[in-house]
């Protein structure tokens, strides 16, 4: 992966650069819903990081063996029962959690594989997508690029939901990166940022 | 034919220094029938070797000059611009140890009786062809393969390699494979086998002698497996309950299109298939299972392997499951080494492996095209 690439990435994605932020060198991860790999390119060549990726999509188990990321096909809502208690440093969700069916369910096991969870997801709280409910229609974003009838998001969530979400589930929620676009966004978090990217750990 | 590698010769290796097998049992001197395809390049580093299942052998792709219509097993897979590229790798096919194929086996004569060996040639196991594959392999002068590549039975062998040898292996593909049976598929190799030793043509292995061949038996045991190698939707699909006559008979002979199709692959597969070794590569399947030193501890027993794998399986395989090669995968995590998991969605059950389904061919392709960057291919 060259140097272009990965500039490239990160300006595709700016959540890799904030869930990079949080990863030392050499950490052990797993990244669910990986997608081609990118995100484990991503993580491989900024953070030395040794990693597996579960993804359910043909296209992208092929895309990701191409790339040289070791993947593993499963279906997300069937478990993790493959990966033992404990197995790895990050167990990372990006921008998948808001299509997971037991989202719940998803959470524990991930912080029953891994000693720390990493999510990312589409603030449905953003004034975006809020000012086209309030005008009639479903939004449609660079963030929510999906049509009602053909969207594969069936829990979409807010900030404040997702926090609350933690509380109930006893997950302790350890950083907080809000995102629009590139930017970090410091005011009015659930309003203004269009990602949201959390750090979380079980709860005491 | 586009994509083929053409007219093969085969060829033959003779070993004469004794091969111990797991058993305890001698084999004085054998040989090993074989064929290559594409070149083996200057560091020796591009060598896959195919590793064949129960009913294979060492024609993997293409075909003889003098018998154009004998095109290899796995031929589909294995060429030019094929997922295992000819035009990259030197790929070894061989006719395993205990075969029917021209590699020593029960039928070959035993030098010191002048007699076939029959009953008297060693139980073979997985981990004693892997043995006889290294000696090919030290032959061929292929310090480390590029890849080991096996379905089923084949997939068992090429894991075999990342444990006896880790350092003579790059990479393994166990394809619609399995760590170890399970009792139940233990139990359609017993029947199988069962069906071969009470046929009364078999004389306690020693039939070549009786100018006789177990026919009914092997046919039995064939028409077994193969109903196991088939999905039912497969089955439902091709045959249905689909009549060859257009009303029932009320008799025993063949009514329905599936007795029909089972019967002349049974008796296709006993006209040219020997009973002995079919006994032989069933209880290599049944008695492999490297945690078996470990305790029972697959993840043990995967510690000593250093290969980068890639795990296919196929959704329909109800004989070699996909839970079996998830069962490979795990103890390959809990080692942290680097896999793959693929699971191919097909409707033709075990059979799946040999089928040029693109998907799981593209699986194969990214893989490899890996592999042959790595040796510079």
């Amino acid at each position: 992966m060259s140097r272009s690439d990965i500039e490239k990435l990160a300006a595709e994605r700016p959540d890799f650069a904030a869930i990079a932020a949080w990863i030392p060198k050499g950490a052990s991860v797993l990244d669910l819903g990986c997608g081609d790999g990118s995100l484990l390119r991503y993580l491989k060549e900024t953070r030395s990081v040794r990693g597996y990726g579960v993804e359910i999509n043909d296209l992208d188990i092929v895309s990701c063996i191409a790339n040289g990321v070791n993947v593993i096909q499963n279906d997300l809502d069937s478990g993790l029962s493959d990966f033992e208690d404990g197995s790895f440093d990050f167990v990372i969700l990006s921008q998948t959690l808001q299509a997971t069916r037991h989202t719940e369910a998803i959470i524990k096991e991930m912080l029953r594989v891994g000693r720390e969870g990493i999510v990312s997801f589409p603030n449905f709280g953003h004034w975006k997508n809020r000012l086209d409910v309030l005008t009639g229609n479903m939004p449609v974003s660079r963030e929510l690029p999906y049509q009602w009838y053909n969207t594969p998001n069936v829990h979409l969530c807010t900030l404040h939901d997702f926090e609350d979400f933690c509380r109930r589930c006893a997950v302790s929620i350890t950083a907080r990166s809000v995102m629009n676009g590139e930017h970090e966004v410091g005011l009015l978090p659930n309003l203004l940022g269009s990602t949201a990217v959390y750090r979380f750990q079980r709860g005491l | 034919m586009d994509h083929s590698v053409g007219i093969v010769t085969a060829q033959r290796a003779q070993f004469d220094t004794p091969l111990t097998f797991r058993s305890g049992a001698v084999l004085p001197r054998y040989e090993l029938v074989y064929e290559t395809y594409g070149t083996l390049n200057a560091d020796h580093s591009n060598a896959i070797l195919i590793c064949h299942a129960l009913s294979g052998h060492h024609h993997v792709a293409g075909i003889y000059a003098d018998e154009p219509k004998n095109v290899g097993w796995w031929d589909n897979m294995v060429g030019p611009g094929k997922p295992i590229d000819t035009n990259k790798f030197f790929v070894i096919g061989l006719n395993n140890l205990g075969g029917c194929h021209g590699s020593t086996g029960p039928s070959s004569i035993d030098p010191l009786t002048g007699q076939p060996y029959g009953a008297s040639f060693p139980v073979i196991t997985v981990e004693d062809w892997v043995n006889s594959q290294a000696r090919l392999a030290d032959l061929l002068g292929i310090a480390q393969f590029a890849a080991v590549i096996g379905g089923s039975l084949g997939g068992m062998q090429a894991l075999q390699w990342s444990l006896a040898y880790p350092d003579r292996v790059r990479h393994v593909l166990a394809i619609a494979s399995a760590p170890r049976l399970t009792a139940q598929n233990i139990a359609f190799n017993d029947v199988a086998r069962n069906a071969i030793l009470t046929d009364p043509d078999f004389h306690g292995g020693n039939y070549y002698q009786h100018g006789v061949v177990p026919t009914r038996g092997l046919r039995l045991a064939r028409m077994l497996g193969h109903i196991t190698y088939l999905s039912d939707d497969a089955m439902a699909d091709k045959f249905g309950r689909e009549l060859r006559a257009e009303k029932f008979n009320y008799n025993y002979e063949i009514e329905f299109e599936i007795e029909s199709y089972l019967r002349y692959q049974g008796d296709k597969f006993a006209s040219y298939f020997d009973a002995n070794t079919y006994l032989l590569m069933t209880k290599a399947l049944d008695y492999f299972d490297p945690a078996h030193d470990f305790g029972g501890d697959l993840n043990r027993a995967f510690a000593r392997a250093k290969a980068g794998f890639l795990v296919i399986s196929f959704t329909t395989d109800w004989r070699f499951s996909p839970q079996r090669s998830r069962e490979i995968v795990q103890p390959l995590l809990h080692n942290r080494r680097k896999v793959s998991y693929a699971e191919i969605t097909s409707a033709h059950g075990h059979d799946s492996f040999l089928m040029p389904h693109p998907h799981y061919f593209d699986v194969a392709r990214a893989y490899l095209n890996n592999v042959a960057r790595e040796c510079g291919s």
